[in-house]
């Protein structure tokens, strides 16, 4: 999933603070799995809003609204007719979710709450752990389904650096160094032969490319 | 003129080699790489400098080996990947050729995370194994990355380094091998402290065969002090100093210290020459380059061979 952190909320209000009608939209899916933009998110945030203003003697109205998805269009459109009547709109949603409601609404303002981080899995409650970089040339299947490029701090291709100590990133030690992981993993499927082999420079214009990168599947389209 | 490598050919004669390490200065000022050249010249073959080391900036690699060529010693250039990627990599193997250097050592670099650029971003668009087959391909086949030809290629004499103190231990070798398939000539190692622990990585690399393939110079550290030693246990990454080595600096009275950790030095050397396969010794006198030269009397390796 696309993992997200709430933006400290001095910044948010900030972002907020010349304007009195104030839409926040959350989305139901990345974001809410990893609990910074769903429902739940967008009614706290609301309520933290309206006290503030409250407190301050400031009058504001604050709507909400929870899409399934902010990144499709079929879900956008929901906020049609409502989003017209609100001077800003506060996203819940991924940097891909924002940009695509603005997309679709160019003439209104929007603003994210959220930082969006990165590409991972829910290692147990409360705990998020980057693994994928999304560099388009997935390599997983020769590193024994361990990322060399995101899970190494150096996203070495040929071997682990001189830094690794009792199995820990030198940079991190609550990370485990990720060649130790696969060094120890295809040693145990008897595959170390994967290893001697020099892996030649990554193609990173899968990655960068020319800008922002594109799928286009003409069996998809109608 | 084409110049050739000392380094290169005192290794090839069969000499036990000394090269040391020099730290370029925080700052632009020539004089500071020039004086450190002169306390290492006629005491080494040759003289690496390191690039951006722990991620703090400082006087460029590239330049400094420049500075100490017209000084008459034989420079290595360190390159690290951390920092550029492979068009500037390329670009700065074919000026320091171009320059006269002869030597290049190629590394990953320590994670910027370490330095004293925290927020920069780490470019790693080729690790150090890509890095010395790029230059090993540069040289022979005099092409870049992709195969576009060059007009001249480098010359160089080609490193990289081993810590046989690193995790996981027992792959330390085959990835020595796998340097060693890419191109790498000579390897510099890490310090040396625990000999027991490099005589059985010595042995798994000999068992590899790798000991035929490839020149190794041990790595050698002159503890200045007790405080030194701890902190070099504790603090810095993939380094091993075992507890006999702190209380021996510990039992020295502190004025005694720097020559109880020169001792160490000198001893380590001379076990190293002992060893089969070793090649000869890197010096890493840590801003204490003016030892140097009584490290390498007192190995009674001076003075060093013409070539």
């Amino acid at each position: 999933m696309i993992t997200a952190e709430r933006k400290p909320i001095a910044e948010i209000k900030e972002m907020l603070a010349p304007y009195r009608k104030i839409l926040v939209v959350g989305c139901g899916s990345c974001v809410a799995e990893c609990a910074s933009g769903g429902e739940k998110e967008v009614g706290l945030l609301s309520s933290a809003l309206r006290m503030d203003a409250k407190a301050s003697g400031k009058e504001i109205e604050v709507k909400e609204m929870t899409l399934d998805r902010q990144c499709v269009y079929e879900f956008i459109d929901q906020l049609t007719d409502v989003i017209h009547r609100y001077d800003i709109v506060l996203s819940l949603a991924c940097g891909a979710g924002v940009q695509a409601v603005a997309e679709v609404f160019p003439k209104v303002l929007i603003v994210p709450a959220l930082n969006t981080t990165f590409l991972g899995e829910t290692k147990e409650a409360g705990l998020w752990v980057e693994n994928c970089r999304g560099c388009g040339d997935c390599k997983l299947g020769v590193f024994a389904a361990v990322c060399p490029v995101t899970r190494c701090a150096k996203g070495l291709f040929n071997g682990p650096c001189g830094g690794s100590r009792t199995e820990r990133c030198e940079v991190d030690p609550d990370v485990p160094c990720a060649w130790q992981l696969i060094v120890s993993r295809l040693e145990d499927m008897g595959r170390l032969d994967l290893l001697r082999k020099v892996h030649p420079p990554a193609d990173w214009s899968k990655q960068q490319g020319k800008g922002p990168r594109k799928i286009r599947r003409e069996d998809q389209r109608t | 003129m084409i110049t050739e490598s000392r380094l290169k050919k005192i290794l090839h004669r069969g000499d036990f080699a000394v090269t040391a390490e020099c730290g370029p200065p925080k700052g632009a000022d020539p004089e500071v790489v020039r004086n450190k050249g002169k306390l290492l010249k006629g005491y080494v073959d040759s003289a690496n400098v390191t690039d951006n080391q722990t991620g703090v900036v400082r006087l460029c690699s590239l330049a400094a080996c420049a500075l100490l060529k017209a000084e008459g010693l034989d420079p290595v250039l360190q390159m690290v990947t951390r920092d550029r990627n492979r068009i500037a990599l390329q670009s700065d193997v074919l000026g320091a050729s171009a320059l006269g250097i002869r030597n290049i050592l190629c590394l990953s670099g320590d994670h910027q995370s370490f330095g004293n650029q925290p927020q920069a971003k780490g470019v790693f668009d080729i690790d150090s194994v890509q890095l010395i087959q790029a230059v090993r391909q540069m040289r022979d086949a005099g092409e870049i990355i992709g195969g576009e030809k060059l007009t001249a290629p480098p010359q160089l004499f080609i490193g990289a380094v081993a810590n046989p103190f690193a995790d996981p231990f027992k792959y330390r070798a085959a990835r020595l091998a796998t340097k060693v398939e890419a191109g790498a000539e000579f390897i510099q190692t890490q310090c040396i402290f625990n000999l027991k622990r490099f005589k059985e990585w010595m042995d798994l690399v000999r068992d590899y065969g790798m000991d035929n393939k490839v020149f190794i110079l041990g790595g050698i550290t002159p503890l200045k002090s007790a405080r030194m030693a701890e902190y070099m246990a504790k603090q810095v990454a993939g380094m091993d100093v075992p507890e006999e080595i702190i209380s021996r600096m510990k039992a020295a009275p502190a004025k005694e210290q720097r020559q109880e950790g020169i001792k160490i030095a000198v001893e380590t050397i001379q076990a190293l020459q002992e060893m089969k396969g070793v090649h000869g010794v890197h010096i890493m006198a840590i801003e204490w380059e003016d030892v140097v030269s009584q490290i390498v009397q007192e190995a009674k390796l001076f003075p060093r061979p013409q070539v």
